[in-house]
């Protein structure tokens, strides 16, 4: 199985680990990821901040190569850039706009553009709960974990298409499939602060602070993440969020691509762990080897090798 | 706190009638029914950044909906606001918030309305590194930030995990798509300019 990918720019910085860990559980699970030559930036916040325009013609552009790469649905890891995406799949049914955005480009961008999704929601499509938990090697029971989405994955609802907007529920469904005890989350989809960690950093301090608090007052393992910017700001400014509550958490926050990484068997090293600031070695130790099937659950006719 | 007082008068029609008035250009801009608004608050209470905020979400809303342009465009909330679109999610009327308060920044960003400067320098900086590079740049955005803020120490109590980590890429990532993302950027300063003067020019008529 192949998808046409767009990765983002902080795969090739500050996620690296997600990128790293995002690539190798797609290959366990049998998909191969292509990644559109020569792509650009999604143009992020700070584009559309400035002007849809802008922001639309740099998508465009990516939308557009994935379209004459042969592309009819192009799949990213980062929800900022799916935003952004589909934003400007969106604004293009407009012929107005559209001629706008073309006007900025070297040449006009295709008349059919690829359908985008993230990777997660790709890959839910593609493998089934049971063939995830198959492919598994290691148990994840015995962990408590809780998912964490954060805004762009669910809203604007009718664009991003994901789940309940107030209440997905796809990483709990992944996790619990292969063991893990996932917590009710209720701040799984409130703001982490953004890009706001630079210029006004107590509206990301006390955000992520919030966030953090409830996860760890559950009594939570790790919080899962899957944007490159909620995870910096739950990780790499964890001790700013802490300085913000008054008090200490050292909860990890990895990628939940990292996590099913694990039950996959994958190593660290390839899962990328090691970029992660709260290091995970206690919910490491608490991996076990997958028992066996109980004999009601599945067929015996896979004798053991 | 909000200390200036809305003016009803200004919601009566304008002169010229057949000018839209504020309301009606950002309706018309963001799309969303602006009038349909009836202060239910649930857009306050759910934001993220309220308690940053100078004039807050329902309080802007009520403001454009009685053309106090001043006032709405003046919002410090407009530059703080994250962009979470937990307002449109709750908005019982099927307003998107958040295109709203988009719009509002675009056009204080037209008129220099800029009240939280840093935030704005962050986006340049961001912006800056790529129309150069064609991606971005997390340390030439963070260096052209300090250096346009002035907040020379700005995340320095980061810099030895990040480091240690490896988390941000020294060099720029080139790739052979820069040259025409700096083409994009080269054009879009070209047709702001040229709006900037249609609208000058029409003003003059």
């Amino acid at each position: 199985m192949q998808l046409a990918y767009f990765p983002g720019c902080s795969a090739k910085g500050s996620s690296l680990d997600y990128e790293l860990s995002t690539q190798a559980v797609m290959a366990a699970l049998g998909i191969t990821l292509k990644e559109i030559a020569d792509w650009n930036c999604c143009g992020s916040t700070p584009a559309h901040a400035v002007s849809s325009l802008l922001s639309s013609a740099l998508c465009a552009r990516n939308l557009d190569l994935a379209a004459r790469a042969g592309a009819d649905l192009l799949a990213t890891p980062c929800p900022s850039c799916l935003s952004n995406l589909k934003a400007t799949s969106k604004r293009l049914e407009d012929a107005s706009f559209r001629q706008k955005v073309n006007a900025l480009l070297d040449a006009p961008c295709a008349e059919t553009l690829p359908k985008t999704t993230s990777v997660m929601q790709a890959m839910a499509e593609l493998v089934s709960l049971d063939e995830l938990a198959q492919k598994a090697k290691l148990s994840l029971k015995g962990l408590k974990l809780v998912a964490y989405y954060g805004c762009l994955m669910s809203r604007p609802a009718e664009l991003m298409q994901f789940e309940d907007p107030e209440n997905p529920m796809l990483m709990e469904r992944m996790l619990t499939a292969l063991g893990a005890e996932m917590l009710d989350f209720p701040l799984k989809t409130a703001c982490c602060g953004a890009a706001f960690g630079i210029p006004q950093r107590p509206l990301t301090a006390k955000n992520s602070g919030r966030i953090l608090e409830l996860a760890a007052n559950l009594g939570a393992d790790a919080i899962v993440t899957c944007c490159p910017l909620c995870q910096m700001n739950l990780d790499l400014r964890q001790a700013q969020a802490e300085k913000a509550m008054g008090r200490r958490f050292a909860l990890p926050a990895p990628y939940y691509t990292q996590i099913l990484g694990l039950a996959l068997g994958l190593s660290p090293e390839d899962l990328g762990l090691a970029k992660l600031v709260v290091p995970m070695d206690g919910l490491l130790a608490k991996l076990t080897p997958k028992q066996a099937p109980l004999a009601s659950e599945a067929p015996s006719s896979e004798v053991s090798e | 706190m909000m200390n200036k007082t809305l003016c009803l008068n200004s919601a009566l029609p304008t002169k010229d009638s057949n000018a839209p008035n504020f309301s009606q250009k950002v309706a018309a801009l963001s799309q969303q029914a602006i009038h349909t608004c009836y202060q239910c608050g649930n857009c306050s209470a759910g934001c993220p950044a309220a308690f940053a905020y100078d004039l807050q979400v329902n309080q802007i809303m009520r403001a454009v909906q009685l053309n106090q342009e001043d006032l709405a465009l003046s919002a410090k909330s407009l530059w703080l606001c994250l962009g979470c679109a937990t307002c449109s999610l709750r908005c019982p009327n099927a307003i998107d918030v958040a295109r709203v308060m988009e719009t509002l920044r675009h056009l204080a960003r037209q008129q220099n309305k800029i009240t939280v400067p840093v935030v704005e320098k962050f986006w340049l900086s961001f912006l800056n590194c790529l129309r150069a590079f064609g991606r971005s740049y997390e340390i030439g955005t963070m260096v052209l930030y300090m250096l346009r803020s002035l907040r020379l120490t700005t995340d320095l109590d980061l810099a030895p995990q990040a480091l240690a980590k490896a988390k941000l890429g020294l060099l720029p990532h080139t790739h052979a798509g820069r040259a025409a993302v700096g083409r994009i950027f080269t054009r879009f300063a070209e047709s702001e300019a040229q709006s900037k003067r249609d609208k000058e020019a029409s003003s003059c008529n």
